[in-house]
């Protein structure tokens, strides 16, 4: 090896914490992109994957209710390759122990044996016995859910009548990736199922025999998507169509795209974040060798070495600390990924899922970690090709403080010698002073956004399930009911508020924008569901137009005063044009709300609810649920604590969980530059503090004037990392906001506090170690360094 | 004094050398004309300050002059371009520095290997070593050794590629009598043994016992040449 080599090695060696730092801070960059790309990558190729083998439909057609001839009109229609009708019902499942009625999809599959299209994947038991009318197919995850296996019973209400079915076998579906009942958001295993019966037997408990309520179409490569819906529209027009709609807006997969979308925004974002710290930590760093060693380099090129080879030696240096960080981080990154990817089996029921990391992944890392080191110390290195061997053999001059002079003498009353020399030090080099303050500032703002980020989960939580809903069960009916339903659930024994409300199906429009959702239809002043301002008051349900939430309002660029087109899927399905008359704050879905009968009016079907919220009394839940299940027009009831609990688990342990991680990683940067800063001004005042322990300072004081600049630096740091913070907030909320759920930006003190406090006790430990080997550091060998 | 029997080594005229502009400026040489004769031992004299170091830094290939000519025997250093004063450095130059200049994270054998690494014909590292008495301390650090071990160490490392010339800038500046007189016994010994011209810059007039030639330097100026018919080795000269 190589004498120049071997002072590497030995230069690293030395540096080792600092340059430790650093690749750390590189290699969480990588590790972020390398995880979050992978399962991007994974979740995406699965999916598609998954979707082709089991032929998932491109087009799904709920009508009332059509005859099975027209299946052959929609095989017609240019663009469509394959089409299958089946019944899709819904149905509540009792489960023995719980009180509560659990919501169920019955979907039927064909007599003869699995269908052509939306093919489940047996993974227990068997397939259905042709002409058995009591047999089903149960979704696996919601029979792991309940403890339910091949060859047990399960009862279930359909269209009214209760029925007891044998579960011949489990299975997975490419059409319930993501599990979650009509209208809730947050995927429950055990809260939602879906089933699968025969044909004729399917049929026959819908009163659908000889017709079918769903047709599922595959299209061709070429096909006109829009053009293929108006077709299907029209010709299951008669029949009452509820609106056909592309893949894209069925509720699983939109989940599954929704989180794929936000992984890769956040993947695009935040590691480029973390390269650019490590960038100006490098420069930082390497510039301070330079400058430590320009006797050295000028001794080099003195030898005939050229300023090639010396520059090539330091940015060797570069490239083994940040190729170093890379390397670790794509380990890390592709094992954090294997980790992640048993956490989104958990709520995404991919039949496998296997981690994967495209290659150019990670030559994206290592490149992008490499380019962004290089940025920072070519800067550097320039400075190595302009010293000429002469210069960088003369010491350089002492830094001139004299302009700094009248500063000190103006305080010279109120500071003592060391606090001068802190203060003196700070003026004279304040380009210096002021990159480590960036540093530290720039570590505090990644730490004040993700503690930000944790008050914002617990905003959502809140906003959602104690200001927007409160109340304990919302009832959902099979089909809107007269409002006479409201009477008969407020006769119900220690049911104390029953507020109704109606919901229906539609796509809103405005302009080119379209969002496929729903309407709320809410008395005018709700009181338990209700809708807010932006100051969380209660808004009073106008009857002259609609009120969207921010997010929808978002999507379809709407705003009070215009008027947007709703498509109503349900009745009559009329096409209204309503003006936007208020934006409401919510942060889970997208929804859009209307007075409840001026909804009903434009719906021309006065007086119907379709579901109503209930206030209970806590105590006798059992029996209320127990009376709610033997309501045959019932078609679910879901508890706000259910939900809630939900929203938490897939907080705590799902994607959100994902803001642990990065609170880590914050918490590993702030402490990688604040360590950086002390070191470095270490490095740079060891002869002075060596001087000053030589004419008779203590240990403590001279630690001070090291200390001391430290202490400035970062209490400097704070108020400015507060501001960094600030916007950096927005920026890291908007990059985990999905179109499912909104991360609000709350600026609580105690984001700030935490972070605050975070670089107090990373400086504090930083200096401690510092300190700790200015006092063991030998006087005499400092001395003899020359600067 | 006609020097036709000795070829030069170096030969320089009216060489200048300014730091700064204007009222600030610095004049380090004022148009020096000097002639110094292949292999010999000479000795630059001055106070601080004198412009003895300017000189050597600029016919070291380490500076460039502001004005004038300088000579490597028949190569105009004052016309290279920096890869030309790189490649002269990297042939034929060998430098002894007051402050050893040592790379505190290589052993001596190292340093020393630093040098063979880049040179097209030098001696082995271990030789070169043996030649200044350091066989025995090739794996110390700097660190580790004494001041006068570790100019040893640096002397090694700029013979140890067969240098045509050898710059020593106060090569016993920073040490004592005794350790002192040996590394100028090391620098006569490569003088003798290896040929090459050896040029010494100090402030110590006791040094200039030893030089076959000793330049007085003045305020940027050469004021006196003196040549020793009676050079004295180094442990006769008074410390």
């Amino acid at each position: 090896m190589s004498p120049l080599n071997k002072k590497l090695g030995r230069d690293l060696w030395r540096m080792k914490g600092q340059a430790l730092a650093i690749s750390a801070v590189i290699a969480t960059g990588v590790l972020l992109l390398v995880m979050m790309s992978g399962i991007v990558t994974s979740l995406d190729q699965t999916r598609l994957a998954y979707y082709e083998r089991n032929r998932l439909a491109n087009v799904f057609a709920p009508v009332v209710r059509a005859p099975l001839h027209m299946l052959r009109n929609l095989a017609e229609v240019p663009g469509v390759s394959a089409v299958e009708g089946r019944v899709n019902g819904s149905a509540l499942v009792d489960i023995k122990g719980l009180d509560l009625p659990i919501r169920a999809q019955a979907l039927s599959v064909p007599d003869a044996g699995p269908p052509r299209l939306n093919l489940p994947d047996l993974t227990a038991g068997r397939w259905l016995a042709r002409n058995r009318a009591d047999e089903i197919l149960l979704l696996n995850s919601f029979a792991r859910a309940h403890g339910l296996e091949p060859g047990d019973t399960l009862s279930a209400t359909m269209n009214g009548a209760r029925r007891t079915f044998h579960i011949v076998g489990l299975v997975h579906s490419p059409e319930f990736l993501y599990t979650v009942a009509p209208g809730e958001l947050v995927s429950d295993d055990s809260r939602f199922g879906a089933l699968w019966m025969n044909e004729t037997a399917l049929a026959a408990a819908y009163d659908m025999k000889g017709a079918f309520n769903e047709a599922l179409l595959t299209l061709s490569r070429s096909a006109n998507e829009t053009a293929v819906l108006n077709a299907v529209d029209r010709i299951l027009e008669p029949y009452g169509s509820r609106g056909a709609y592309l893949v894209k807006d069925h509720t699983s997969n939109r989940f599954v795209m929704e989180e794929i979308y936000s992984m890769r925004s956040t993947s695009q974002t935040v590691p480029p974040l973390f390269m650019a710290v490590a960038a100006f930590l490098l420069y930082i760093v390497i510039s301070r060798m330079v400058q430590a060693e320009r006797e050295q380099i000028g001794l080099l090129k003195a030898f005939g070495y050229t300023s090639f080879e010396v520059a090539l030696h330091y940015f060797k240096l570069i490239l083994i600390i940040s190729a170093g960080g890379a390397a670790m981080g794509c380990v890390l990154g592709t094992m954090a990924g294997r980790g992640m990817v048993d956490i989104y089996l958990e709520y995404y029921k991919f039949p496998l899922l296997v981690f994967r990391v495209e290659p150019a992944s990670f030559l994206i890392g290592v490149l992008s970690s490499v380019l962004a080191a290089s940025a920072g110390g070519f800067i550097v290195l320039r400075g190595v090709f302009t010293l000429t061997p002469a210069v960088a053999m003369r010491p350089p001059a002492p830094a001139d403080y004299s302009r700094s002079g009248r500063i000190g003498a103006s305080l010279s009353r109120l500071l003592d010698q060391p606090s001068r020399m802190v203060l003196r030090r700070l003026t004279r080099q304040p380009g210096r002073m002021l990159g480590s303050t960036l540093g530290i500032a720039a570590g505090m703002a990644l730490a004040v956004a993700m503690i930000s980020l944790f008050s914002s989960f617990e905003k959502t939580l809140d906003l959602t399930f104690n200001v927007l809903d409160r109340s304990d069960v919302t009832v959902t009916f099979t089909d809107p009911l007269s409002d006479t339903v409201i009477y008969e659930l407020q006769r119900l024994p220690h049911v104390i508020e029953v507020e109704p409300t109606r919901s229906v199906s539609a796509t809103l429009r405005n302009g080119v924008e379209s969002y496929r959702g729903g309407v709320n239809g809410l008395v005018t002043q709700p009181r338990l569901n209700r809708a807010v301002d932006k100051n969380e008051d209660a808004l009073t349900m106008p009857s002259d137009g609609i009120v969207l939430s921010k997010s929808l309002a978002g999507e379809i660029r709407a705003a009070v005063g215009d008027t947007i087109q709703v498509d109503v899927h349900e009745g009559r399905r009329p096409i209204l044009s309503v003006p936007v008359v208020g934006i409401t704050e919510s942060l889970l879905g997208a929804p859009a709300y209307m007075e409840l009968s001026a909804l009903n009016e434009a719906m021309r079907e006065p007086g119907r609810v379709s579901g109503a919220y209930l206030r209970i009394d806590a105590a006798e839940a059992g029996f209320v649920y127990r009376a709610l299940k033997d309501m045959p027009s019932v078609a679910g009831v879901s508890l706000k604590e259910d939900a809630r609990q939900a929203f938490i688990r897939v907080m705590n342990t799902g994607a959100g969980s994902m803001r642990f991680i990065m609170a880590a990683i914050a918490g590993v940067i702030t402490f990688g530059i604040v360590y950086n800063a002390a070191r470095i001004a270490q490095a740079e005042r060891g002869r002075d503090l060596a001087s000053l322990r030589v004419i008779g300072f203590t240990k403590g004081e001279a630690s001070f004037v090291l200390l001391g600049e430290l202490a400035v630096v970062t209490l400097m740091a704070l108020p400015l990392g507060a501001v960094l913070g600030y916007f950096l907030t927005y920026g890291v909320a908007a990059g985990f906001s999905t179109d499912i759920y909104q991360i609000p930006v709350v600026f609580a003190p105690k984001s700030y506090g935490g972070a605050a406090l975070a670089v107090l006790v990373a400086a504090a430990f930083s200096g401690w170690l510092v300190k700790r080997d200015v006092d063991r550091a030998d006087i005499i060998t400092a001395l003899k360094t020359r600067e | 004094m006609p020097q036709n029997a000795v070829p030069l080594a170096f030969r320089t005229t009216g060489l200048t050398k300014v730091y700064g502009e204007g009222e600030a400026a610095v004049h380090a040489l004022r148009g020096v004309d000097l002639e110094i004769p292949s292999g010999e031992i000479v000795v630059l004299l001055g106070a601080s300050g004198s412009g003895k170091s300017t000189l050597l830094n600029i016919i070291g290939g380490l500076d460039r002059a502001s004005d004038g000519t300088a000579y490597f025997e028949n190569d105009e250093l004052t016309a290279m371009s920096d890869a030309e004063l790189t490649a002269y450095r990297r042939e034929h130059v060998g430098f002894v520095f007051q402050f050893y200049n040592l790379m505190p994270s290589l052993t001596a054998y190292e340093n020393v290997e630093l040098v063979t690494e880049i040179a097209d014909d030098p001696m082995a590292p271990e030789d070169a070593l043996a030649l200044v008495g350091l066989k025995e301390r090739v794996d110390h650090f700097p660190a580790q050794l004494s001041g006068g071990e570790q100019q040893r160490v640096a002397i090694a490392r700029a013979i140890a590629k067969n240098p045509r010339v050898l710059f020593c800038d106060e090569p016993t500046g920073a040490l004592d009598s005794t350790t002192g007189r040996t590394v100028l016994e090391v620098l006569k010994e490569v003088n003798e043994k290896l040929g090459a011209t050896v040029l010494i810059v100090t402030h110590a007039a006791n040094t200039a016992a030893m030089a076959d030639r000793v330049i007085h330097f003045a305020d940027g100026a050469i004021r006196e040449v003196t040549k020793n018919t009676h050079k004295l080795t180094p442990d006769q000269i008074e410390w």
